[in-house]
């Protein structure tokens, strides 16, 4: 048998790896720049986090630091006054899951759609989706308390129901992360030649599309849970317990605790990030099969 | 490895498509395409208008035009990717015009690479055996061997990203005869890529065609990869066949100046017809189409059928270009027309030179207008 090789049709071994490999990327930055980028922005972070740690720490109009409160929130658990955190925490992360569901489940198909079927929408869809930025939530809770009231009736005031809310909350972000991962894939040719091998469109959707816009699903699925974690402002004017209100409420009675739940939950939320940022990372290497007539 | 491991039609361990041949056509791979007056509007643009064309069983037909004509909307309407507005597509004898596309058992190369970013190259040619519910032993052998075809066989467990646009091509081109499609569909596989990798990869696909004997339908704006690869080319324009013929009838015998203009090079002149013979600068000159009615008409002669003379037309060497094996040189003739003359590399005139030029009287194509001379 004739094997080809052609003068410039060498391997690029050295490609950066992703969907589709642009032209024109720009020089990576150097070790020390990054370490000087990286260590502002840390900084800038970390400042915050330590003077909440140092206020947790304190004794009292006495001075000093000890870790007594932590010791006693370890010991005692989440009980008694507490108790109502836990319950928060439980609504938080069951209204992140349900954001994420509508994110994925309306989002994802919708930005489909349009970039393959309807590329003239594109706009249309862009306008949609960023315009909920450009309302804050104090006008929002307005136009939602009817809606709301209504719903109250027709499938009770379930905490649950702020899930359509955030829903429209975080499709600025969710939209954006979504759509620049769907700029550098071209779903129109993967979609019609996975179509042409006998793929139906499920089989394009959770084949070929999905294992291409991981990288931002996922990243919009977190910037979904973030903003659910972090919302006060639509639970506390609809009357809805989640974990922001039920802190606030800890707060006027016991500050310090507050503030120790405050951290735990920006640990919970770093450690999901980590977690989706490891789900996330492409895949480069082939999975090992096993050896066909010898071969290795 | 042996290559003849993507054999013929119905041995493979896929199941039957709906449209698989009929028990008489058992064992022949190629099949009979039929386009019946299709016709597709696009908003106001008529991109196919009543387009007729047969590919017969294993032929390697090349859809030429210029960009609008109509040929990648033919090839997609054939894939099911564009649905028509009339007209009928049969797969030997069967209508498929309403068929989705995963049902039609194609093999398709498309113009931008397609590849599956998140596979590596064996998983891309195993894709299709996979949708099709092929074992997953019986697959990865399958795809070794279409890997082989194309030369690939030591990439298998590379990602696209780490393969070169040839390369990428090449997995394609596997991935698309992996599943044994009843017909190949290239929709301008090789325009991404270097001239040189162009060539070659355009030789081993013709290589593969041949050898497989899968219909094929080649969609390309290149008249040189036309006319190189395929059994017969069709020439479209504004969404219909212009011209349908070998490479060398299109060459030689254009039906018109448009199709002598876009397939080769030619000199566009001013002419009469009289009696069955072009009369051009006091020549007389054979027809393709010795019917054509006496009148004005525009003349397409080719550049290798006028030579440098001592009694021909007279004129001005404007330029001349080296073309390797051949010079051409542009010159000026006493009423402002400028030919194109095809000549040999040892004659070289330079601008300025008086020359004069005549008529080979090959045959040539017209096309009746109202000319003022």
């Amino acid at each position: 048998m004739t094997v080809v090789r052609q003068a410039g049709d060498r391997t690029r071994r050295g490609a950066r790896p992703g969907p589709v490999a642009r032209a024109g990327v720009a020089h990576a930055p150097s070790r020390t720049m990054r370490a000087v980028l990286l260590g502002g922005i840390g900084l800038f972070f970390l400042i915050p986090v330590v003077a909440m740690v140092e206020f947790t720490l304190r004794k009292g109009l006495g001075g000093g630091h000890d870790a007594s409160r932590w010791i006693a929130l370890a010991q005692g658990g989440l009980t008694g006054q507490y108790r109502q955190v836990l319950v928060a925490l439980g609504n938080s992360v069951g209204l992140a899951v349900g954001t994420v569901l509508i994110v994925l489940l309306l989002l994802v198909p919708t930005l489909l759609l349009v970039h393959i079927r309807f590329p003239r929408l594109r706009r249309v869809m862009e306008f949609l989706c960023i315009l909920p930025i450009s309302i804050p939530a104090i006008v929002l809770v307005v136009g939602l308390a009817p809606v709301y009231s209504l719903l109250s009736r027709l499938a009770g005031s379930g905490v649950w129901t702020l899930a359509f809310a955030y829903g429209i909350t975080v499709l600025p972000y969710a939209y954006r992360a979504i759509q620049a991962n769907l700029d550098g894939v071209d779903v129109r040719t993967l979609s019609e030649a996975a179509r042409t091998l006998g793929a139906g469109w499920g089989s394009v959707l959770f084949r070929v599309l999905v294992p291409n816009l991981r990288r931002g699903i996922l990243a919009g699925a977190f910037i979904a849970v973030a903003v659910v974690l972090g919302e006060f402002t639509i639970a506390s004017l609809l009357s809805r317990v989640n974990l922001q209100t039920a802190l606030v409420v800890v707060s006027k009675a016991d500050p310090y605790t507050a503030v120790i739940l405050s951290l735990l939950a920006l640990t919970f939320a770093f450690l999901l990030l980590l977690l989706i940022g490891r789900l996330g990372a492409e895949r480069t290497r082939p999975r090992r099969r096993r050896p066909i007539g010898g071969r290795p | 490895m042996t290559r003849n491991t993507i054999t013929t039609a119905g041995t493979g361990n896929a199941p039957k498509s709906p449209n698989a041949a009929p028990p008489g056509q058992a064992g022949r791979r190629g099949a009979v395409v039929e386009f019946t007056g299709v016709s597709k509007h696009f908003g106001g643009h008529r991109a196919l208008d009543g387009f007729d064309l047969t590919l017969h069983a294993g032929e390697f037909v090349a859809l030429l035009g210029p960009s609008g004509s109509g040929k990648t909307t033919a090839l997609r309407a054939l894939a099911g990717l564009e649905s028509t507005d009339a007209g009928t597509i049969l797969i030997d004898g069967v209508d498929v015009s309403l068929l989705p596309t995963s049902q039609r058992d194609m093999g398709m190369v498309f113009q931008a690479y397609s590849l599956f970013p998140h596979l590596s190259a064996g998983e891309n040619v195993e894709f299709g055996l996979r949708m099709r519910g092929v074992a997953a032993a019986a697959r990865r052998s399958r795809a070794r061997d279409a890997l082989a075809l194309v030369g690939l066989d030591d990439h298998y467990d590379r990602f696209a990203h780490q393969l070169s646009g040839g390369q990428q091509q090449r997995v394609a081109l596997a991935r698309a005869l992996v599943t044994e499609p009843r017909v190949l569909l290239l929709d301008e596989p090789l325009s991404a890529l270097d001239a040189k990798v162009r060539v070659s990869l355009r030789e081993e696909i013709r290589r593969i065609q041949t050898e497989l004997g899968i219909t094929t339908l080649f969609v390309t704006h290149d008249q040189d990869e036309a006319l190189a690869v395929a059994d017969r080319v069709a020439v479209m324009r504004d969404g219909g066949i212009e011209q349908v013929g070998t490479p060398e009838d299109l060459y030689s015998r254009p039906a018109s100046p448009f199709i002598a203009d876009f397939v080769g090079l030619s000199n566009q002149l001013a002419g009469v017809v009289r009696h069955g013979f072009a009369e051009l600068y006091g020549t007389k000159l054979p027809l393709v189409d010795p019917s054509q009615a006496d009148g004005d008409v525009l003349v397409a002669v080719r550049p290798e059928d006028l030579e440098f003379s001592g009694d021909g037309v007279a004129g001005v060497v404007v330029a001349s270009s080296f073309h390797g094996s051949l010079r051409r040189t542009r010159v000026r003739l006493a009423d402002g027309a400028e030919l194109s003359v095809q000549h040999v590399v040892r004659v070289q005139p330079v601008p300025g030179d008086s020359v004069r030029l005549r008529f080979c009287g090959a045959p040539v194509s017209v096309e009746a207008v109202a000319v003022s001379r």
